[in-house]
């Protein structure tokens, strides 16, 4: 067995135990309320306040609760739509600004970082009165009384999708373009062939992000949201402004374990677009 | 908008006014605009002081510690704002846990000192009261600080990973201890990660509105709050317009001061390098 060898330095500010117990510290402070949480949506008590025995049933009644479906529905409806629209506007954004220079590109960029910087509150109040500006039809039919969510989503998701693919493709090669080229492909020939498979892992990996922006989002979603277009976490927000139950710790957990699940994907993806790279 | 005024419930004139964005700095409105800054300059502070101790562990943890810290760091990000504030309530409010947990203390210390026949000379106060944890000042930076903690770390970390370990230990080889090597050598190479997680961490706390409307009491109100209330309740849609362009005005002050900054700094270096 080969034995590690470590010398002991100064350096090594791992072996020090005041940052050791502040780290260890900070982590039980970030995880506690959040496993709490999840923990105590299997209470067995309507106030939630002592434990009180395992029960699930919190869980059975959201399965029953129709308006609680009907914002989950619409969340999915609202994500997957604009995580289509905003990768491909992502995308073509980000092939934009890589390949070709025109007339103020260098503000377009700033630009195009500005949804990202400017506080949420300001960008869904921006929203609202656009909307109302130029007389958003209020739709009565289903999923068109989603639209003006839909759009806030997009104009808020796709510089993150931009931005992310716009790093991958600044590790392609254009003398690869160029052979390609070379060869007898046409233009479209070698967007199909050589960007879009080299783009591929940033690709899964910015739309499984676009997909948790969308269904995480509060802010922007709440001031440009009407009646009809109640998603999961604004009617989680009407719920707890009533007050605490377990029914919105069970529907949270319920949430987080989506968002987990999608981010771990993300992750692993951009990792492996990374790893390639490295080779 | 934010130039119009409001001239009956539905109609709203644009005459490019200025009497809006004179309400925002008068009375009540001012004050809660510099009671946001100072609850936001607040929780930047305080998330440095919490941030740098921890970045520096991560930094200088084996590999697979520092991939296992780092995740464990960037998870909590993922979940809902919401969800992670309402996590919170259940912990602070007056009959939530760390006040549970208090009360079960100060009862088992009671029924210590009643061994050493203590217990009637009220050491520790003669029945158990409550801490107020919710809805006041304290909830809100507790909560802003919880919520934006990870903005901050991350770049510090970023930044501490690129510095080269064999400065330090040059600067322990020539005698400096670690105060010194702290304030010579680390803190100008991690300026960088610190202003942009400034940036990262002031800028939304500036906008919150969810945190200080859930854990906030009435004296704890953001300008978040009368942002939305213009527009949720209040319906004086011209006025919330003025507010919350004065917070993008303050956003964008803050980004041009960063860019002087960072063009300032770099002349320096290039001069002290040449």
């Amino acid at each position: 067995m080969k034995k590690r060898i470590q010398h002991y330095t100064p350096v090594n500010y791992a072996k020090n135990n005041t940052l050791k117990i502040i780290t260890f510290i900070f982590l039980v402070i970030l995880y506690l309320p959040i496993i709490n949480l999840i923990i105590f949506s299997f209470n067995d008590s309507k106030r939630n306040i002592v434990w009180r025995g395992f029960t699930s049933k919190y869980y059975e009644k959201l399965f029953e609760n129709e308006m609680l479906f009907l914002a989950f529905s619409n969340s999915m409806t609202i994500a997957i739509t604009s995580t289509i629209i905003s990768t491909f506007l992502g995308i073509t954004t980000a092939i934009a600004l890589w390949k070709f220079n025109f007339y103020l590109k260098k503000y377009y960029d700033v630009a195009l970082l500005f949804p990202i910087i400017i506080p949420e509150i300001c960008m869904g109040i921006s929203m609202l009165v656009f909307f109302n500006y130029i007389n958003w039809p209020n739709f009565q039919l289903w999923p068109f009384t989603l639209s003006s969510v839909i759009i806030a989503h997009v104009s808020f998701i796709f510089p993150f999708v931009a931005i992310i693919i716009r790093a991958r493709l600044s590790m392609l090669n254009n003398e690869i373009l160029e052979a390609g080229q070379d060869l007898g492909a046409s233009k479209y020939q070698v967007i199909r062939k050589i960007i879009i498979p080299f783009m591929s892992p940033a690709l899964v990996a910015s739309a499984l992000l676009a997909f948790t922006l969308s269904l995480d989002d509060f802010v922007v979603t709440f001031f440009t949201s009407g009646p009809n277009s109640v998603t999961l976490p604004v009617k989680i927000y009407s719920m707890v402004r009533f007050g605490i139950s377990p029914e919105i710790n069970a529907i949270s957990t319920l949430l987080i374990l989506i968002i987990i699940i999608c981010t771990y994907f993300a992750i692993r993806f951009l990792s492996k677009s990374n790893r390639e790279f490295m080779k | 908008m934010s130039y119009g005024q409001k001239v009956d419930i539905i109609d709203i004139d644009y005459n490019w006014s200025l009497i809006n964005y004179a309400r925002a700095t008068d009375g009540v409105y001012f004050i809660t605009l510099f009671k946001s800054l100072i609850i936001s300059l607040i929780t930047t502070f305080l998330c440095l002081l919490i941030a740098i101790p921890v970045a520096f562990y991560i930094s200088f943890s084996s590999v697979r510690v520092k991939s296992i810290l780092l995740v464990s760091i960037l998870l909590p990000l993922w979940t809902n704002l919401l969800i992670r504030t309402y996590s919170l309530i259940a912990l602070l409010r007056t009959k939530g846990h760390i006040n549970n947990a208090l009360e079960n203390l100060w009862e088992s210390a009671n029924y210590l000192l009643s061994f050493f026949r203590l217990a009637n000379h009220n050491f520790i106060g003669e029945s158990f009261t409550p801490l107020s944890l919710m809805h006041n000042n304290f909830s809100v930076i507790f909560g802003l600080i919880y919520i934006y903690v990870p903005f901050m770390i991350i770049p510090i970390y970023l930044v501490l990973e690129k510095i080269d370990r064999n400065i330090l230990e040059a600067s322990y080889d020539l005698g400096a201890n670690h105060k010194i090597t702290f304030f010579k050598i680390i803190m100008p190479n991690i300026s960088v990660g610190i202003t942009s997680g400034i940036i990262l961490v002031f800028i939304p706390c500036l906008g919150s509105f969810i945190i200080p409307e859930l854990l906030g009491g009435a004296d704890s109100q953001m300008i978040g709050n009368i942002i939305e209330r213009q527009f949720k309740s209040a319906n004086d849609w011209p006025f919330g317009s003025a507010l919350s362009f004065i917070l993008i005005y303050i956003t964008i002050i803050i980004l041009g001061v960063r860019y002087v900054y960072s063009k300032l700094y770099s002349r320096l270096y290039q001069k002290g390098v040449s």
